[in-house]
C-alpha cells in the first residue's frame, strides 16, 4: 500500500515540477510566428520545386509575408501556381497582385541528327553533364544539345520530353510551370525561360553556338553564324549579335517574324503561329494581330 | 630487389610498353604550329604577339596571365598567322596562337651545344636565380597535370621541404617517354635534380622508378654514385614495385618516404616532399643551364594497331596528326585517340589537337579494346574499395553523385579522389564509377569554393 502511495506522490511531484518548467519556458522562449505565413503556405502549391528561387514553399511564404510588411511583394512570384495562386496570396496579404507575365522553357537548339552530323561516339556514362565534362560530345558543336535528357530527369511536372526522332527535348507548353529546374540541369545553358507570348506565339534564336561563322557552319546546318542579317532587318531593335550569336530580346520583340524570313541558316524559330512567316518581301506587318 | 610501393589500394593493368626499346626520334617540324594559351593549371597565358609578327624558336608569344600561370614560347620560327580558337585537349575550342612555320631559326640566347653544364661551373646559381629562370622559361609539370614548377619550388611558409622526389615511375600503361628520356639524358636529369635540390634548399633526393625499367634503375644508380658519391647530397634511386597509380604524387610520397599526405588542401610539401616529374627535371636543366625555354618534349606515340609506334622529341604545337602520320597513319576502323595513357588520358575527337607541355603520350586504342561493357547492378563486392589508392569508397561516392547528395559526398571526402580510375578498372559489373565521381567531385569543389568566397 505504502509503495503505491510513494510512487504516486513522487511521480505527481515530478510531473508538477516539469509542468511548471515547461510553462515558464514556453512563455519566456516563445518565438512569435506570423500566422499569415502558415496561411500563405497553405495557398501555395506545396510542390517545393524551388522555381521561385527559395528552397521550398515555406521559404516563399516567409518572404511573401516579409515583403507585405515591407510594402511590396513585387518580384516574388510562384511559377507553378501562376496568377491564380498569386492573386489569392495578394488578397490575403492585402497587396496588389504581383503579376508576372507567364513564361515557358524554350530549348534553344535545333541540332537534330539530320542537321548535325556525328563525328565521334561516346561510350561513357550517359548523362549530359558527363558528356559535357569530356568535351564537345558526339558532334562537332561544343554548345548544342547533348540529348541525354538531364532536363527531362530534372522536370517535376512531366513537361519536357526527348523527341526520339530528333534527339532534342521538347517542352509541353501547357504543363511547363517555368520553375527553371531544366535551365539549371542543362550543363550547356541551352534552355531559357522566355515570355510565353500571346497565344503561345514567340520567336527565338534556336541556337547557342558562339563559334565563328565558318566553324559553326561546319558543325551544324542550322547554327547561328552571327551574320547579323536579322539584327539589320529587325524594325524594333530587338535583336543583338554578340560573340557570333544573335539574341532576340523578348521584351522588345513584336513578333513580326521578318528575322525568321531573313535568316540564311533557318536558326530563328517561330512557334504557334497559324500562318507561315512573311515572304521575303515584307507585306503587311503582323504586329496588330499578334498584339490582339 | 626489395621493392617498395604505396600502402593502400592500387591495381596492375597490362603494361603494353610497346616502345621501350625504340630510340627517340626527332619529330619533323610542322607546317603550322598551334599553341593553346591554357596548357597549365591556373590562369591562361596572355598573348604578347600579334598577327603578322615574326617569331623565332624560343620567342615568348604569351606571358603569364597571373601568379599561378606560365608563359608560352614559340617552338618554331615563322609568322604569327592568327590568334583564334582551336580544339585543345579539353575537347572544346579555346584561344590559341597559330604560327606558320618558316625555316628553323633559334633565338641566339639559347645554348644549342651538347656540352654538359655542371653546377660547379656556375657559381651564380642561387636558389632564387634558379627559381626565377624556371619561372621565366615557362616550365610546368611534365607528367600531365601541368602545375607551374616554380610554385612547387617555393612552398608556403607553413611547410618546410625536406627532400625532392623525382617521379620516374611511369606507371601508366603504354607510355615510355620518361624511360627513353632517362636512358638518353641521364646526366642532364641528375643535374636537373641537383638544381631542384638547390632551389628547394634541401640535400636529400630520391628517384622513384618502377622495377619494370631495370635498365633505367641500373643506369641511374651508377650515375648517381658517380655524381653524388662523396658530395653533400644524398640521392637514392628507389626501385618501386609495379603498381598503378604509383605515379600519383601522394602515392609516390607514401611509397618512397612512407608518409601520407593529408586530405586536400594539403599538398606533398606539407609532409616535406617536393615531387617533380623526371621530364620536369630535364626541362629545369635546359631552362637554367641552356637558357632554353620549355618548347619541346619527349612524347610517346603508341597503340597496338599502329604500324610504327615510337618515341619522339617533338616541338610543342605540332598537331597530333603529324606524329600519327610519322608512325604509319591512323589504323583502319574506329579508334579511340587519347592525349595521355589509357588510364588517365583524355579522349579526343580531333587529330588536329597539338602537343602541349603536358602531353606525355598520344595513345591510339582500337575499337574492340576501347569499347565499354554494358554496366550491371552493383553487387557490393567492394573490389573498388580495395583498389582505391586514396582509401575512399568509390561505389558509395558514385551513388551519392548520382543522387546528388552533395553534403554526404563532401563528408565522404569526394574531393580526395585523384581520378585515377582504379575503381572503374576493377569493377566486375563495369559500372561507370569514375564518371559519376568526377561529376560529383567537380560539383562539391564548386560548392566549397563558393562557400569560401562568401566568408
Amino acid at each position: 500500500m505504502n509503495f503505491i502511495l510513494i510512487a504516486v506522490i513522487v511521480l505527481g511531484a515530478i510531473g508538477l515540477i516539469a509542468a511548471v518548467v515547461l510553462f515558464v519556458a514556453s512563455k519566456k522562449f516563445a518565438v512569435y510566428e506570423d500566422p499569415r505565413i502558415a496561411q500563405v503556405n497553405e495557398l501555395l502549391p506545396g510542390a517545393n520545386c524551388g522555381g521561385c528561387g527559395f528552397a521550398g514553399c515555406g521559404g516563399m511564404a516567409d518572404a511573401l509575408v516579409k515583403g507585405a510588411d515591407a510594402g511590396s511583394i513585387e518580384g516574388l512570384s510562384c511559377p507553378v501556381g501562376g496568377t491564380d495562386v498569386m492573386g489569392k496570396v495578394a488578397d490575403l496579404l492585402g497587396m496588389a497582385i504581383a503579376n508576372g507575365e507567364p513564361k515557358v522553357a524554350v530549348v534553344r537548339c535545333n541540332g537534330t541528327c539530320e542537321h548535325r552530323p556525328h563525328i565521334a561516339e561516346y561510350a561513357g556514362l550517359r548523362t549530359c553533364a558527363a558528356i559535357h565534362a569530356c568535351g564537345a560530345g558526339e558532334t562537332a558543336c561544343g554548345f548544342g544539345c547533348l540529348g541525354c535528357g538531364d532536363c527531362v530527369a530534372a522536370c517535376q511536372f512531366n513537361a519536357i520530353h526527348l523527341n526520339p526522332e530528333t534527339g532534342i527535348p521538347e517542352v509541353d507548353d501547357d504543363k511547363c510551370t517555368s520553375c527553371g529546374a531544366c535551365v539549371k540541369a542543362c550543363p550547356r545553358g541551352i534552355i531559357e525561360l522566355r515570355k510565353k507570348g500571346p497565344k503561345g506565339r514567340r520567336v527565338f534564336v534556336s541556337c547557342v553556338n558562339k563559334d565563328k561563322g565558318p566553324v559553326a557552319m561546319k558543325a551544324c546546318a542550322v547554327s547561328c553564324i552571327g551574320c547579323g542579317k536579322c539584327e539589320k532587318e529587325c524594325p524594333f531593335g530587338a535583336i543583338a549579335v554578340e560573340n557570333n550569336l544573335a539574341y532576340i530580346d523578348p521584351e522588345k520583340c513584336r513578333l513580326c517574324r521578318k528575322c525568321v524570313t531573313v535568316c540564311p541558316k533557318k536558326a530563328i524559330r517561330d512557334v504557334n503561329f497559324p500562318t507561315p512567316p512573311p515572304a521575303p518581301k515584307p507585306k503587311e506587318p503582323k504586329v496588330e494581330e499578334a498584339k490582339a | 630487389m626489395n621493392a617498395r610501393s604505396f600502402r593502400i589500394g592500387g591495381i596492375h593493368p597490362e603494361e603494353n610498353k610497346l616502345t621501350n626499346d625504340i630510340v627517340t626520334k626527332v619529330a619533323a617540324l610542322p607546317k603550322q604550329a598551334i599553341f593553346p594559351l591554357s596548357q597549365h593549371i591556373g590562369a591562361p597565358a596572355k598573348p604578347v604577339v600579334q598577327k603578322g609578327d615574326k617569331v623565332k624558336v624560343g620567342t615568348m608569344i604569351a606571358e603569364a596571365g597571373g601568379f599561378v600561370s606560365a608563359p608560352i614560347y614559340s617552338s618554331v620560327s615563322g609568322t604569327v598567322f592568327k590568334i583564334d580558337t582551336a580544339i585543345d585537349a579539353t575537347g572544346y575550342r579555346k584561344p590559341v596562337i597559330i604560327i606558320n612555320v618558316e625555316g628553323d631559326e633559334w633565338e641566339e640566347t639559347i645554348d644549342r651545344s651538347d656540352k654538359l653544364e655542371t653546377v660547379e661551373a656556375h657559381p651564380e646559381l642561387t636558389p632564387e636565380e634558379i627559381v626565377n629562370r624556371v619561372k621565366e622559361a615557362g616550365v610546368t609539370g611534365m607528367g600531365g597535370a601541368g602545375f607551374p614548377t616554380f610554385i612547387k619550388l617555393t612552398p608556403p611558409p607553413t611547410a618546410k621541404a625536406e627532400c625532392v622526389i623525382i617521379n620516374a615511375v611511369e606507371c601508366e600503361p603504354y607510355i615510355t617517354a620518361d624511360f627513353r628520356l632517362m636512358m638518353e639524358k641521364a646526366d642532364e636529369i641528375l643535374i636537373g635534380l641537383e638544381l631542384l635540390m638547390i632551389a628547394a634548399k634541401v640535400t636529400t633526393g630520391y628517384i622513384g622508378i618502377e622495377t619494370n625499367k631495370p635498365a633505367a634503375i641500373e643506369l641511374l644508380t651508377k650515375k648517381c654514385a658517380e655524381k653524388f658519391g662523396g658530395s653533400k647530397y644524398s640521392v637514392e634511386v628507389v626501385p618501386l614495385k609495379q603498381r598503378y597509380p604509383q605515379g600519383g604524387e601522394k602515392q609516390l610520397v607514401d611509397a618512397v618516404i612512407r608518409r601520407q599526405v593529408p586530405a586536400p588542401p594539403a599538398i606533398p610539401v606539407n609532409v616535406g616532399a617536393i615531387v617533380q616529374n623526371v621530364g620536369t627535371a630535364f626541362a629545369v636543366y635546359e631552362a637554367v643551364m641552356k637558357h632554353k625555354p620549355l618548347f619541346e618534349r619527349y612524347t610517346t606515340v603508341t597503340g597496338k594497331k599502329l604500324q610504327n609506334p615510337g618515341n619522339f622529341l617533338v616541338r610543342m604545337g605540332t598537331p597530333m596528326k603529324d606524329l600519327i602520320d610519322a608512325c604509319g597513319g591512323m589504323p583502319d576502323g574506329d579508334n579511340k585517340l587519347l592525349a595521355g595513357g589509357p588510364m588517365m588520358g583524355k579522349a579526343l575527337t580531333s587529330t588536329e589537337v597539338p602537343i602541349c607541355k603536358g602531353t606525355n603520350s598520344v595513345t591510339i586504342i582500337s575499337d574492340d579494346e576501347a569499347r565499354r561493357k554494358e554496366p550491371e547492378p552493383c553487387i557490393r563486392c567492394a573490389k573498388c574499395v580495395g583498389a582505391c589508392p586514396m582509401g575512399l569508397e568509390p561505389y558509395l561516392l558514385a551513388k551519392l553523385s548520382e543522387v546528388k547528395n552533395w553534403e554526404r559526398a563532401e563528408r565522404e571526402d569526394i574531393v580526395s579522389c585523384i581520378e585515377c580510375g582504379s575503381c572503374q578498372f576493377t569493377c566486375p559489373a563495369h559500372r561507370p564509377l569514375l564518371d559519376n565521381i568526377r561529376l560529383g567531385k567537380a560539383k562539391v569543389m564548386g560548392i566549397i569554393r563558393s562557400r569560401a568566397a562568401k566568408k
